[in-house]
């Protein structure tokens, strides 16, 4: 049979083009526009080639803001990783306990972002907050507005706080996958705790591990709510990660074209990150046979 | 190696079992030898698998003891009894080579180097892995992986016993009849004691050299595949032997005669009026076609199975399986049946009954 070569069918695709052309394409290339030209208003641009990105890449800002996003991002992992590795160990695996630790664990991520700003920035304040005053009480030196080690440390605290649990459902959700069999066999084996960590838990949870890293990586790399609400960046620049930096830039100075070049980089920089852990996982996948 | 004796034992899931059907496994009594290469043998949910956990100690048994040579283990956790055991489904630690994952128990119980590479590469020749030993586990396939568990299984060699929990289910067709052979082979050379957990009668005849046949929580019947065969002490034993299993007619016993259907059958043994419900069994393979003598019969089907036909043919209502050989003769004028002598056996409410001779 003649296979029918019939071009029109192209128009069925054409729904998805407009869709995406109007929620992704367009915005990008506006900002596209304003990284390669310079504008004084009006709608008039002026070509300026890679002179933003040049700009941006020797910006000191930048890199300090880089700096603080990837001492934050590292951070963040560095306790929400093996901690919630830890608590989805320790979870009951079944029965009434099992549930209600899922709901407790739940809640934070059901939160809506500048709530949970708005929850830390209240509850630590010295002034009215009961941690704040607490800790008041207590006689320590307290307070996230003008010591920017204290910002720090609340920033992180309310960050592991909100997301721990993520990382904990779904190490818990790999661990219940393992079946019962090689517990069993690991008893028999004599195989110490170590080694059925090791051996059996990890490998069995490396998968929605990675997924849980990407996650958190994302998800803190582009971080702005929760801190702009509790610290707006401060005391100083001490707390200004680059998304409020990025904000501080394009909406409180109005330097558009720097900004736009900033956020370009931005988005390449998180592009290639998530493609890397993709190609972790795909080639992970395919060594693992059947 | 150990002799293995099951005192009383009996297991319920419920929290506090009372009546009979709350018992997954039904009180028993029995003693396995050292060395023996034994088969639990039964449809799913009979308790073979909750009998084998129970050995190993994975579960602890509601009541009862469990003594390896003599000693209580009842209260050993599985880690301290010194038994080997492999899973239906592949166990393997993915992180680890093949030749690792051989060695992981052994060097978990603190042996040599030089000891655990001889034991590994030993274990290794015999069932196959030669070639991938130093490949990551991770990545083989299915019928490799479960080779490694059976190897991990049986290189410990001062194991008290080594159980199989249907290890060949995820096997290849055709490689299982291999590995089959090779486990048969491995018991004669490392003389370990053996029970294997299976469902597939073929699996487990070929394998044992005891067989325990298990339905609903009880063990029906104990003996050599052969016994399984010629005298099953149990209808279903009859029912789930054999293929296609023994035939069962309602009859009347009277001293060395049966009565079907109003037809008497001489026996070869003399039985003391049964009481209950009486049967005769008999296996299809000792069935034979007749023309004038026999029991009359309506054909309703047949089978070829290649090598032999498997005629389904009705004796008043009662439905019956006929084994015919290649060569048997067998044609149209062939309406009646007759039994084999000596091999008819007589079932009282379900269990066999033993004739005397005369």
């Amino acid at each position: 049979m003649a296979k029918i070569q019939n071009n029109r069918a192209w128009f069925l695709v054409l729904p998805v083009l407009v869709l995406v052309a109007f929620s992704a394409v367009i915005p990008l290339m506006t900002v596209v526009n304003y990284a390669f030209n310079d504008t004084f208003g009006n709608n008039q641009f002026f070509w300026n080639g890679l002179g933003w990105f040049e700009e941006m890449v020797r910006s000191e800002r930048l890199h300090a803001a880089l700096g603080r996003q990837m001492l934050f991002t590292g951070t963040i992992l560095a306790i929400e990783v093996p901690l919630g590795i830890f608590i989805a160990l320790n979870m009951p695996k079944k029965g009434f306990w099992a549930s209600l630790c899922l709901v407790l664990m739940a809640l934070p991520l059901l939160i809506p972002f500048n709530v949970v700003g708005t929850i830390w920035q209240i509850f630590c304040r010295v002034d009215i907050g009961l941690l704040g005053r607490f800790m008041a009480a207590l006689g320590v030196d307290y307070n996230y507005t003008n010591d920017a080690f204290d910002a720090w440390v609340t920033l992180i605290v309310m960050d592991v706080w909100h997301w721990t649990s993520l990382v904990a459902l779904l190490c818990y959700a790999g661990l219940q996958s393992i079946p019962e069999a090689y517990y069993q066999a690991a008893r028999i084996d004599q195989a110490n705790r170590w080694d059925i960590f090791r051996h059996i838990e990890l490998p069995k949870m490396s998968g929605v591990l990675l997924i849980a890293v990407l996650l958190r990586f994302i998800d803190s790399f582009m971080i702005y709510t929760e801190p702009f609400v509790v610290t707006g960046g401060g005391p100083g620049n001490s707390t200004t990660f680059l998304s409020i930096d990025l904000v501080k830039m394009a909406i409180g100075q109005f330097d558009l074209g720097p900004a736009a070049a900033f956020s370009l980089m931005y988005f390449l920089v998180i592009l290639l990150v998530s493609w890397v852990f993709y190609t972790v996982m795909v080639t992970r996948d395919s060594g693992e046979g059947t | 190696m150990a002799q293995i004796t099951l005192s009383d034992l009996a297991h319920t899931y419920a929290s506090n079992g009372t009546t009979d059907s709350d018992f997954a496994l039904k009180a028993m009594n029995h003693v396995w030898q050292e060395g023996g290469a034994y088969a639990l043998l039964g449809p799913s949910g009979c308790g073979k698998t909750t009998l084998l956990n129970i050995i190993s100690g994975l579960i602890m048994p509601s009541q009862g003891r469990v003594l390896f040579d003599g000693a209580d283990v009842t209260n050993l956790p599985a880690e301290k009894r010194n038994i080997a055991q492999v899973f239906q489904f592949p166990v393997v630690y993915d992180t680890m080579t093949v030749r690792e994952n051989l060695a992981f128990p052994l060097k978990n119980r603190g042996l040599t180097r030089a000891a655990v590479q001889a034991r590994v590469g030993l274990i290794a020749g015999m069932i196959g892995l030669e070639d991938i030993l130093d490949r990551k586990a991770r990545g083989l396939t299915t019928d490799a992986k479960q080779k490694i568990s059976l190897g991990r299984g049986m290189v410990r060699e001062s194991v008290n016993a080594i159980l199989f929990d249907e290890p060949l289910t995820v096997i290849d067709p055709h490689l299982k009849w291999e590995l089959r052979t090779q486990l048969k082979s491995l018991h004669r050379e490392l003389g370990h004691t053996m029970i294997y957990v299976t469902h597939d009668q073929i699996e487990a005849l070929t394998f044992a050299d005891t067989v325990v046949m298990m339905h609903e929580g009880r063990v029906l019947q104990m003996g050599t595949p052969e016994s399984l065969f010629e005298t099953p002490a149990h209808t279903f034993v009859g029912h789930f032997i054999g293929s296609p299993g023994m035939n069962f007619l309602d009859a009347t016993i009277e001293g060395n005669t049966a009565v079907i259907d109003g037809q008497r059958i001489s026996l070869n043994a003399h039985y003391r009026t049964a009481l209950g419900h009486t049967q005769v069994g008999i296996r299809p393979e000792y069935v034979e076609f007749t023309a004038e003598e026999g029991l009359p019969v309506v054909i309703q089907h047949i089978e070829d199975v290649g090598h032999r036909r498997i005629v389904h043919a009705l004796v008043g209502e009662t439905p019956i399986a006929v084994s015919v050989q290649e060569g048997q003769p067998f044609d149209t004028s062939m309406n009646r049946v007759r039994f084999v002598p000596g091999k008819i056996n007589i079932y009282s409410d379900s269990w066999r009954v033993q004739g005397e001779a005369f």
